[in-house]
């Protein structure tokens, strides 16, 4: 099945071209790419990296978030020549090969998610969020996930996965001090 | 979507900047934070040949005061570093009160306060800001830094008055003359959309009475609005709350709102009035506390 975003050619024939190399979950990738590729087009067609979903595409809803040297951008918003030299990290960062990340087990666990689409940014902002405050308040998770909408309408579901998983973070960081 | 072809380049000193400008005779876009330009450029409202991408240029992310209480904030300083910066927290109240309502969280991270103030969108929060602490935009082009104030600095909506080789490098935010107090308010429909009004509020008290105001409007006119007469209003004596409902007033009277489906013009003079009022008054309580 092709999308509409499948059309997106990321290395045109005939125009001018930039390598970029940039590293996405710990792995350094490149790409020749027009200057106008968006950075979210380079991680969906270059590095066939589609949880990193594109949702207004007017830098409103925050589908797109993904980690950008550890902070949240929206990656529909940057040109993917702007990556260059720096560290992006997906959805597809998060699990390892036998484990979900915390954040993603308690999406599962509180039903964070109905249609799903708006979830691999949401999980990406949580992260952000968690990495700079591990215990935060209902407010200020409510607050930090402010720049994601919900169609679906389920922030109750989403913060309380988002509370789950700082509660799980932080419980293993207590075993740890144990 | 997509934006049109450009030629893209990303110096990494200022004056290689100003040099690509140059050669792009009026036809190059500076590229800040982005988080207008490239929603911009997607919608092709903006068609620029060359696209400067200033983000390589080091020590321009940086926000300071000077010894003499001067603040200066860097072209790349993102919205985030003022809304977590301390120094702002603890001494300049109206942009702390601020950063945290500009867009949304995740364009803060990215998006500038100078670039902000150069797009001169009337909804933008910075330029009420800058306008109400009489701030000064630092342009610099082939023939070195001139200072421009912001009231002169924005001509309409998206437009400004820098030269077309000129790169805006920092913005300047004049010392206090006694204690700075201040706050904005903004009302907005929900998170990230534009104001509906918002007004910045900067005062300055030494020995119990204000030596210098500045109020200033967003989203109620075709252009950030300087409420002067409401800010000449309050100065020379304490704030008062008959002071601070007459500055409301006036506030409101400066604007020029539309009805829109954001509100009736009526509706948002009254939260200008309202707004205006509410700021004065918190700041004449924590004056008191502090006194």
């Amino acid at each position: 099945m092709t999308s509409l975003y499948d059309e997106v050619t990321v290395t045109p024939v005939g125009v001018p071209v930039r390598r970029v190399t940039l590293t996405v979950n710990g792995e350094r990738r490149s790409a020749d790419v027009e200057p106008r590729l968006l950075l979210a087009h380079l991680l969906r067609q270059a590095f066939k990296l589609t949880g990193t979903h594109i949702g207004c595409d007017t830098t409103n809803c925050g589908a797109c978030t993904v980690l950008f040297d550890g902070r949240p951008i929206k990656s529909c918003t940057m040109l993917a020549v702007q990556a260059d030299g720096h560290e992006v990290e997906t959805v597809e960062g998060l699990a390892t090969a036998s484990e979900l990340h915390p954040v993603q087990e308690g999406f599962k666990e509180e039903h964070g998610l109905q249609c799903g689409y708006c979830t691999p940014g949401m999980m990406m902002t949580a992260k952000a969020l968690l990495e700079e405050n591990p215990n935060p308040s209902e407010d200020e998770i409510r607050w930090a996930l402010s720049g994601n909408l919900c169609r679906c309408t389920g922030y109750q579901n989403i913060v309380k996965a988002v509370l789950w998983a700082a509660d799980r973070m932080g419980a293993s960081t207590d075993d740890e001090t144990d | 979507m997509y934006p049109s072809r450009f030629r893209y380049e990303s110096p990494t000193t200022v004056e290689e900047a100003i040099a690509l400008l140059e050669e792009g005779k009026g036809e190059a876009k500076i590229l800040a934070g982005g988080q207008s330009l490239v929603p911009m450029l997607k919608l092709r409202f903006a068609n620029p040949e060359m696209l400067i991408d200033i983000n390589n240029i080091p020590d321009l992310d940086f926000h300071r005061f000077e010894p003499d209480d001067t603040l200066r904030i860097g072209a790349l300083c993102r919205h985030e570093h003022l809304e977590k910066s301390d120094v702002i927290r603890d001494r300049q109240p109206t942009i702390a009160a601020a950063a945290p309502l500009v867009a949304d969280p995740i364009v803060r991270t990215r998006g500038t306060f100078v670039g902000s103030v150069c797009h001169g969108d009337p909804q933008g929060d910075w330029a009420a800001c800058m306008m109400a602490l009489d701030g000064v935009i630092v342009a610099q082009g082939p023939g070195g830094r001139r200072q421009i104030p912001v009231r002169e600095f924005v001509t309409g909506p998206f437009q400004n008055v820098l030269a077309y080789n000129e790169l805006a490098v920092e913005a300047v935010i004049p010392a206090p003359r006694g204690v700075p107090y201040g706050g904005y308010l903004k009302l907005e429909r929900r998170v990230g959309d534009f104001a509906t009004a918002a007004v910045a509020v900067a005062v300055e008290i030494s020995g119990g009475s204000v030596t210098r105001a500045g109020i200033a409007l967003t989203g109620v006119g075709g252009a950030t609005l300087d409420a002067a007469e409401a800010a000449a209003s309050l100065v020379g004596a304490p704030l008062s709350a008959e002071g601070n409902e007459r500055a409301g007033e006036l506030a409101a009277a400066a604007s020029s709102p539309r009805t829109d489906h954001r509100g009736s013009a009526s509706y948002k003079r009254h939260v200008i009035s309202t707004f205006t009022k509410r700021i004065l008054n918190g700041i004449a309580e924590s004056e008191e506390r502090a006194a």
